[in-house]
């Protein structure tokens, strides 16, 4: 059929597509008015805390320590080109806090949390679970998703953070012990060129990223079909959208904050 | 009292129900017989309001379902899942007491664990089931288990969606006296759905047969044995021979 008639394939799928971002936007819109009208479920958002934050940890933190070190042989090799290896420190900051380190991080967790919250939502919808938390006067969109969405939009920056540091750490590792930096100017190099601003920004698109991977995660699970082949359709929907959008929206943010 | 009428539901262009009327008065026990993918079950959660009616009016002591205030309208309410529907995520007795750890009828939790472990006793399971997940349950015992959660809040309409299947023959008689009770003693009013005839006679003051989308047979319990419906008197029997057709 796609071979058949391209034009018309593509005129479907651009059609579907803007179905689907409408419906996506009408859920993120009530997924906001949830969370600030009661009941709340701190229980459910504690475990959500924990599950997306602190369990994200470990996979966040080597990511970035790896991402630091290579990009640091990466920047040395590149400089050399032109007698400027000294940049090395300050550039390594500056790639990590304001790129690398949300976005990385950000993938990371789509991987391993919008997965995880579509897999959860989905059994949970398969098995009539969400039916059942309906008929006994819960809210889905409550009970299920505020939890996970506040959590993921809160713990991000704090993952992001962290990811920072290490990262940082990674590339000082790299420089001192391969490229014969010197400890004290490699830190130094790093915390002078480096501005309050470059991390706020890195931070400020953690929690859009955050927001965007429970929200993936809760839509595609909320929406999955029945059985477990929609399962298993709607948890890998989620991984690739929530994926699509952070670079989407990190494109977006980069271009809003530092165009003037 | 809950009063159907002419409901029609559609999945895509399969045509489920098709103008069911159906009228259960309060306190009373109706019990849905019919094939399996007749669409009881959906019948059910259309009268929840869990799936959406294509056209006909739901009613509930005269009220809409559709219009309803949502949360009062549910509260009334308990049912029991074709498949029990258990939170996998909360223990047994946090499940039962789902409704009486959140909400407008939020007990303190010590209570809620203590009503939870007397409902569970009711469906015939010991207090040493409450702390386990449901996933270390067998598939009887999560059907009690969702019995127990259907009752927990003692609601006035109760929908059992088979109560019965997967249990041992002196268990299911032990569940169809409790739903006897429940609606005698609390003056509940019950709709189950089950394939087991002596829960029909166990259970029902009336029953209904769904066929093709519509109630083929109504009426008391007592005129089942005799009512002339072909269609009603080959599912008593169980036979092959008569006008619903069993494919093979
Ligand atoms: N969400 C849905 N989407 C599409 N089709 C559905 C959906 N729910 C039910 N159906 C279809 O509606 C029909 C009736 O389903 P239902 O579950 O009500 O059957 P049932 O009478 O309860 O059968 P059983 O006795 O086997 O439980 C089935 O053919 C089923 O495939
Ligand atoms: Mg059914």
């Amino acid at each position: 059929m796609i071979l058949l008639s391209p034009l018309g394939a593509i005129g479907r799928s651009t059609l579907s597509m803007l179905g689907l971002i409408g419906r996506v936007a009408i859920y993120a819109a009530q997924a906001i008015s949830h969370l600030v009208r009661p009941p709340f479920y701190p229980r459910e958002f504690a475990q959500a805390l924990l599950q997306i934050g602190w369990l994200s940890l470990p996979v966040v933190g080597l990511t970035a320590l790896f991402t630091g070190g290579a990009l640091a042989l990466q920047i040395y090799a590149g400089g050399a080109r032109f007698n400027a290896e000294a940049v090395v420190p300050s550039i390594v900051a500056i790639g990590m806090v304001r790129e690398l380190g949300p976005v990385l991080g950000g993938l990371m967790v789509a991987g391993r949390v919008a997965s995880a919250i579509a897999a959860e939502i989905g059994t949970m919808k398969v098995t009539e679970q969400i039916d059942a938390l309906v008929t006994l006067s819960t809210h889905p969109m409550k009970y299920l998703t505020a939890p996970r969405v506040l959590a993921a939009t809160l713990s991000l920056p704090v993952l992001v953070a962290v990811g920072d540091v290490i990262g940082i750490f990674g590339g000082y590792l790299v420089g001192t012990s391969r490229l014969g930096f010197n400890p004290a100017t490699y830190l130094d190099n790093t915390v002078d060129f480096l501005e309050l601003w470059d991390v706020l920004s890195g931070l400020v698109k953690g929690a859009v990223f955050g927001f965007i991977v429970a929200l993936m995660g809760c839509y595609h699970g909320m929406n999955s079909g029945r059985g477990a082949r929609g399962v298993g359709r709607a948890t890998t929907n989620a991984v690739v959208s929530a994926s699509i959008l952070i670079l989407a929206s990190n494109y977006l943010l980069t271009e809003l904050f530092f165009t003037a | 009292m809950i009063r159907l009428e002419g409901v029609h539901k559609s999945f895509g262009p399969k045509r489920v129900l098709r103008g069911v009327d159906l009228t259960i008065e309060r306190g009373q026990s109706m019990v849905i017989i019919g094939g399996s993918g007749t669409g009881k079950s959906v019948l059910l959660k259309c009268v929840l309001g869990l799936i959406r009616h294509d056209s006909g009016t739901i009613t509930l002591e005269g009220e809409d379902v559709l219009t309803a205030e949502r949360d009062a309208f549910l509260a009334r309410f308990g049912m029991l899942f074709q498949g029990g529907a258990l939170f996998d995520s909360l223990a047994v007795w946090q499940n039962v007491a789902f409704r009486l750890l959140r909400g407008s009828l939020k007990r303190p939790m010590a209570e809620a664990r203590e009503i939870a472990i007397e409902k569970l006793r009711r469906v015939g399971l010991t207090p040493d089931v409450a702390d386990l997940f449901p996933s270390e349950l067998s598939g009887g015992m999560q059907k009690r288990v969702g019995l127990a959660r259907a009752i927990a809040a003692e609601p006035d309409v109760i929908f059992f969606d088979e109560p019965t299947t997967g249990l041992d023959p002196i268990m299911a008689g032990v569940i169809n006296e409790l739903i006897r009770e429940i609606v005698v003693e609390m003056g509940a009013t019950a709709m189950t759905i089950t394939h087991d005839m002596s829960s029909v006679r166990a259970i029902a003051d009336r029953v209904a047969m769904l066929h093709d989308g519509v109630v083929k047979w109504e009426g008391p319990v007592a005129r089942m044995d005799d009512a002339t419906d072909p269609y009603l008197h080959q599912f008593i029997t169980g036979s092959a021979d008569g006008p619903i057709e069993a494919v093979r």
